[in-house]
């Protein structure tokens, strides 16, 4: 086992790391721009390296001074968290040719995973269903185009092969839309990605975001750790994720989930992974893969009483899964609420100190965060300061623990999305279960319609 | 005793709530002390002083907290650019790049930082003396470490 793990990373997920490291005994090395020197987690690690300012690019993205930092220190791993370099598969490079491990997959699925049309290629010839669309990238043929999404039918959705996460994405209800769609999509996606390629897919009108976990190690072991329904969304991203996903047939999930374990096996898939699908008329169909750790995997944590992030370690380590696919069981419903530093109708960004802080407990409710009084929301990164996961032992009870679990938090001198959580804790069509990734934007619109 | 492991002394002696602090290595000694909130000072015996246990640590609250080291000279701070390991001259062996009191000229390599087996050379952003130079040879550096002070 590892004796030093560096976290290449900040925030909630360097908090989340940093406690699987301190539960196995593995001391951390906490890297931090200049900004957050003041980190919990920084305080709390056996070591710290200052690598850069503020701006992400010269710090959390910046591998030489995350890798020099490893050197100095003699860490043996690097775990990159969610977000920034995991899933960069030139860091990724860099970190194993450097002398260390990264505690993920390796650089050729990184590879492979990131650019969307080989990932979709991979999938289907992996048997895992995938949304109908053109057969690989789009082409610059006016005509082929045209008849590409002419054989898909509208509307169709174009997406950049580099892109991901939500982003670089474009709807296209008609056939006069189309071509200038796809030219202003291939050109931003050579601005955000360094690469033009743009690929077509059907776009499903009502479906819900429905994603598997997964853990494969290198003994050829792969297990799914069921489901989460991640379809409360806004513009692409989650606001609260739930496991398992409401109503769906424990056959289908079974189906799928052996899926995308086979597809681990036959990629040579290691660490953890999500596959994430959009799900309609109980079908499923793979939009993108993700190779790493996700900011959702609480939930799943909950309903599985397996820790991911301490899997993530000891496959990296060479250790085996420390369980079988017979043994996951999945237990009880949970939820978890995405607490950003914004407001919570008009979502601008609110960084600032946070004057006084309360977080809730008791039965069944976990808080991962790495913020606590005083400390200033600092405004270069992404506004989430922590997340609200709930547990019970049906879904309505997790939603009731989660209720009175929002009306006990406390974060002044900051606006946070609190007050979104719970209005939507007690929205009838949440509560019912199953709603699509656009019910969310459609109910914001609609309170914005309405006449005050 | 070389002066470098009396300096790391000194420095714990500073740090720490110890009033008073005596070391025996062979035949030679060192007793550093505190005096209030004057600088310790290391005293060398001779070899036939025995050894005398540090007292236990006062009372935090009677002790503020000292500087770690002599009060900075005055001048401009040199910081590091980057993380890596810090060395005074080219190569093992080679001539230091400066030394205190010398004169140097915007532009001028003070440093070595070694990253990523690659070596960087650290300039001066400024002309003039080099007052304090604040890291050892051989030592990791984070992003913004004060590395020399020039005046």
């Amino acid at each position: 086992m590892f004796e030093k793990i560096l976290i290449a990373n900040r925030g909630e997920i360097a908090l989340r790391i940093q406690r699987a490291c301190r539960e196995m005994g593995i001391k951390t090395v906490a890297v931090h721009s200049e900004a957050d020197a003041e980190a919990k987690y920084v305080k709390l690690a056996d070591e710290s390296v200052c690598i850069g300012p503020a701006q992400s690019t010269l710090s959390y993205l910046n591998i030489p001074a995350i890798i020099s930092a490893a050197e100095v220190t003699d860490a043996e791993a690097i775990h990159p968290g969610y977000g920034f370099l995991s899933e960069n598969a030139d860091f990724a490079e860099r970190v194993e040719q450097s002398g260390f491990v990264f505690i993920g997959p390796r650089p050729e699925t990184i590879r492979l995973m990131g650019d969307k049309v080989s990932a979709k290629d991979a999938m289907k010839a992996s048997g895992v269903p995938c949304v109908p669309g053109s057969e690989g990238a789009l082409s610059d043929d006016s005509d082929e185009i045209i008849r590409a999404a002419k054989d898909v039918g509208y509307p169709v959705i174009i997406k950049a092969a580099g892109g991901g996460g939500g982003r670089g994405m474009r709807v296209v209800h008609t056939e006069a839309a189309l071509l200038n769609a796809v030219s202003m999509t291939k050109n931003e996606a050579q601005t955000a990605f360094g690469n033009p390629v743009v690929y077509m897919e059907k776009f499903l009108e009502n479906p819900r975001h429905i994603e598997i976990q997964v853990l494969a190690d290198e003994h050829g072991n792969a297990a799914f750790l069921g489901e989460r329904d991640c379809s409360m969304q806004r513009r692409h991203q989650k606001i609260i994720e739930e496991a398992p996903a409401p109503g769906l047939d424990p056959k289908l999930r079974d189906k799928i989930g052996e899926r995308c374990a086979e597809a681990c096996r036959k990629i040579g898939y290691r660490g953890a992974g999500t596959f994430e699908f959009l799900y309609e008329n109980n079908e499923f169909f793979f939009i993108e893969m993700n190779t790493r750790v996700q900011v959702e995997h609480p939930v799943t944590e909950m309903i599985t009483g397996i820790d991911i992030v301490q899997e993530q370690i000891r496959i990296a380590a060479g250790l085996k899964l420390s369980f079988k696919q017979k043994d996951i069981q999945l237990k009880g419903h949970s939820i978890e609420c995405r607490i950003n530093a914004e407001d919570p109708y008009t979502f601008v960004p609110s960084p600032g100190r946070i004057t006084v802080y309360h977080m809730p407990g008791g039965p069944g409710i976990r808080v991962d965060s790495h913020v606590y009084q005083n400390y200033v929301v600092p405004q270069y990164y992404d506004s989430m300061v922590g997340k609200l996961i709930a547990y019970g032992a049906t879904r309505e009870q997790a939603i009731a623990r989660m209720k009175t679990a929002l009306s006990e938090i406390v974060i002044e001198g900051i606006k946070t999305n609190v007050p979104l959580h719970q209005d939507l804790m007690r929205d009838a069509a949440f509560v019912q279960g199953g709603t699509s990734i656009h019910y969310l934007e459609h109910k914001l619109a609609a309170a914005k319609a309405k006449p005050q | 005793m070389d002066l470098r492991k009396v300096k790391k002394l000194i420095d714990l002696v500073s740090e720490s709530g110890i009033a008073e602090l005596e070391i025996t290595e062979g035949e030679e000694t060192v007793r550093i002390s505190r005096y209030g909130q004057a600088q310790p000072q290391a005293m060398m015996y001779s070899p036939y002083q025995s050894f005398m246990p540090a007292p236990a640590a006062p009372a935090a609250a009677a002790i503020e907290a000292a500087p770690a080291v002599a009060a900075q000279p005055d001048g401009h701070t040199v910081k590091s650019p980057m993380v890596g390991t810090f060395y005074r001259a080219s190569s093992p062996g080679s001539k230091n790049f400066v030394e205190v009191g010398q004169s140097v000229s915007a532009g001028e390599t003070l440093c070595i930082i070694e990253a990523m087996k690659l070596l960087n050379e650290i300039e001066a952003d400024q002309s003039g003396v080099i007052k304090a130079i604040l890291v050892e040879n051989g030592q990791p550096v984070e992003y913004g470490e004060p590395l020399f002070i020039i005046g």
